[in-house]
Order: C-alpha cells, then sequence, then structure tokens
C-alpha cells in the first residue's frame, strides 16, 4: 500500500496522501530538501569565504573551466536521458527504460572521471585541504573546495549505483565489484581514489543488502524517485560550477 | 504496476528544449565569467540569477514539480526557499571583514 496515491476528500480504508502523491515520492523530497539545507551550508560557507577574501586563489584557468563545462554538459545530458527513461517507464516500455537510464550511468561516470582528473591535477600543483600553492593567507580554499566537490562527487557516484540497482537489480553487483577492484587496484596507494574506491565496495554492500532483504522488480514508481534524486545532483552542481569554478578563473594570455 | 497520480499530457519535445535552454544559460554563464564581464560581487549576483532559472527549469520540468498540486509546490519550495535565506545572514559579516580587514 505504501505505493498507492490516495485522492485527497476520499472518504475510505485509508488516510489520504500527503499532497496527493505516493509516500515513496514525498519521502524522496523530503530527503532532497534535507540534502539542499546540507550543500546550502556548505555553498554559503565557500561563498562567505570567497567574499571576504581578496586574496581568493584563481587556479582555474582555460583547461580547467573547459573541463567543468564539459562537466556540466554531462550531467545536464544526463538530466535528459533520465527524464526520458521515465516517460519509458510510464510507457511500460522496460527495455528503453533500462536503456535511458544506461546513458544516464554514462554521463554520470565520465562526470566522475573528469572530476578525477581535475582533482588529481590539482593535487599534482600542490594543493591539499590545508594549503594550497597560489595564496598563502587563503589556507581556507583547499578544505573548502575539496569538501564541497568531495561531497557532490559522493552524491554523483551514489546516483550512478542507485540506477544501477534499478536498470539492472542483482546483474548490477558484479559490475560493481570489478568497477571497485579497477579503481583500486588501477590508482597509485597515495592517491585519494585508492581509498576513495572502497565507496564503491561500500555501495556494492549496501546495494548486496537491499536487494537481498527486499527483492523486488522496479517499477515505474521507483525509475521516478531515483530520477528525482538524479536530478538534483543535476541541480547542486548548477550552483556549484558558477561558485567554485567560475567565479575563480585565471584569464592569461 | 501501480496507478501513477502523475499522469499528465507530456511532451517529449518540451525536455528537449528545457534541455537546450539549460545548456545556453550554461554558456552565457561561462562567457560573463571568462571575459569577466563584472566585478567579483556583481558576478556572484549575475551568475546567481542565471543559476537560480536554471534550478527552476530543472525543479519544474525534469523533478515534474509543475505537475505537482499547489499545496506541494508552496510547501516543498517555500521551506526550502525561507531556510536558505536565513542563511544569507552571514553574507553581512562577510562584507563588513572586506570593508573592516581582518588583522
Amino acid at each position: 500500500m505504501s505505493d498507492m496515491a490516495v485522492s485527497h476528500g476520499m472518504a475510505g480504508e485509508f488516510e489520504p496522501s500527503l499532497f496527493g502523491a505516493y509516500s515513496k515520492k514525498i519521502g524522496m523530497w523530503l530527503f532532497l530538501l534535507s540534502d539542499t539545507l546540507t550543500f546550502g551550508a556548505l555553498l554559503f560557507a565557500y561563498s562567505y569565504g570567497r567574499i571576504s577574501n581578496p586574496d581568493w586563489p584563481t587556479p582555474f584557468h582555460k583547461e580547467s573551466i573547459i573541463n567543468a563545462t564539459i562537466m556540466t554538459g554531462c550531467l545536464l545530458s544526463s538530466s535528459l536521458t533520465m527524464v526520458l527513461a521515465v516517460m519509458a517507464a510510464r510507457r511500460g516500455d522496460r527495455s528503453w527504460t533500462r536503456n535511458w537510464i544506461l546513458f544516464t550511468m554514462f554521463f554520470g561516470v565520465a562526470f566522475i572521471v573528469l572530476h578525477g582528473m581535475e582533482w588529481t591535477k590539482l593535487i599534482a600543483e600542490g594543493m591539499t585541504p590545508s594549503k594550497n600553492p597560489w595564496s598563502s593567507t587563503v589556507q581556507q580554499f583547499g578544505g573548502t573546495f575539496f569538501t564541497l566537490t568531495g561531497m557532490h562527487m559522493v552524491h554523483v557516484t551514489i546516483g550512478v549505483i542507485y540506477l544501477g540497482v534499478v536498470a539492472l537489480r542483482k546483474r548490477f553487483l558484479p559490475i560493481l565489484l570489478i568497477c571497485w577492484l579497477a579503481v583500486w587496484l588501477g590508482t597509485p596507494a597515495d592517491s585519494v581514489f585508492h581509498l576513495g574506491a572502497h565507496l564503491i565496495l561500500i555501495g556494492a554492500i549496501v546495494a548486496g543488502i537491499i536487494m537481498f532483504l527486499k527483492p523486488k522488480d522496479y517499477d515505474a514508481h521507483d525509475v521516478e524517485i531515483a530520477g528525482l534524486y538524479w536530478h538534483f545532483v543535476d541541480l547542486v552542481w548548477m550552483f556549484i560550477f558558477p561558485l567554485v569554478y567560475l567565479m575563480s578563473t585565471r584569464i592569461t594570455g | 504496476m501501480h496507478t501513477v497520480d502523475t499522469h499528465h499530457d507530456e511532451d517529449k519535445s518540451q525536455y528537449f528544449w528545457v534541455w537546450g535552454f539549460l545548456l545556453v544559460l550554461t554558456a552565457a554563464e561561462v562567457a560573463l565569467a571568462y571575459n569577466q564581464v563584472f566585478q567579483p560581487v556583481q558576478m556572484l549576483e549575475a551568475l546567481m540569477i542565471l543559476s537560480i532559472i536554471k534550478s527552476v527549469l530543472i525543479i519544474g520540468w525534469f523533478m515534474h514539480l509543475k505537475y505537482e498540486i499547489a499545496a506541494m509546490k508552496w510547501v516543498m519550495m517555500g521551506s526550502v526557499t525561507i531556510c536558505l535565506c536565513l542563511m544569507c545572514i552571514f553574507f553581512a559579516d562577510a562584507f563588513r571583514i572586506i570593508h573592516l580587514g581582518v588583522k
């Protein structure tokens, strides 16, 4: 019954659902609102630092801006493919639902890879959470940058795992484990991504437990709920991109 | 499959239009920032206005909030907007630091 939508004012056995929407959708919206406040606090903290420090570093030159713009294009395109997946699910077209979700995951993975490359470049230039090579007086730049973008990258990774479970169900678990091994063994031991790879393992364990405890065939509601989460990840980036990258461009030549 | 309460006339082309508009707005943001059209504070305001327009498009169309009932729209967006606006109180201090200087 938890998935059912009950009209307002309808006398019957059950309480009318909040806003006439099914409970899973309300639950996801409430979660997203709370997550909005988390990201809101991080974005406000970053903006506070940016405004109050005239010497704020501007390390993002042409290459970084192009890279971040492509990342933005990936997320916007993934939102389009996600909404097409939701439409296909409503039509009952399982094949195209899966295909569109896989396209969405492709764009999500592309975003993570491009973001990982950007992080690697900044770390190679000497940036850490506690210092940066561009401005010795603004030590909090690294900390705020890595916290904000790292938090978002974690959300994107969770989103890709979530979509994979909805699209492929148990068949996605071995793929996740292969991805975990590939990232873990394919990155240097001193790389942040060597440790970060374990997020994929944790995701695989959690997804496995959920699918073991509640095995089900995901329907149009589940696709729509997964879509809400994915669009939220896209939405947050629409604020991180201008605040972090575009406000710290370095124009040379 | 359960009865979905979100049955509404959907035109696939509208999502492509929204996607295209979002890409155009992103290009406008990059052009503004790369050409450094404004000073930092004015640039922040301009970029945030464009970002809010983009977020309205994403929430309204991609997240389908425009198809929900009015009460849901007002409660969801009203509550989060009020909470985020309350955080703006910190900006006054950020500007104060610029003018007074931190020694």
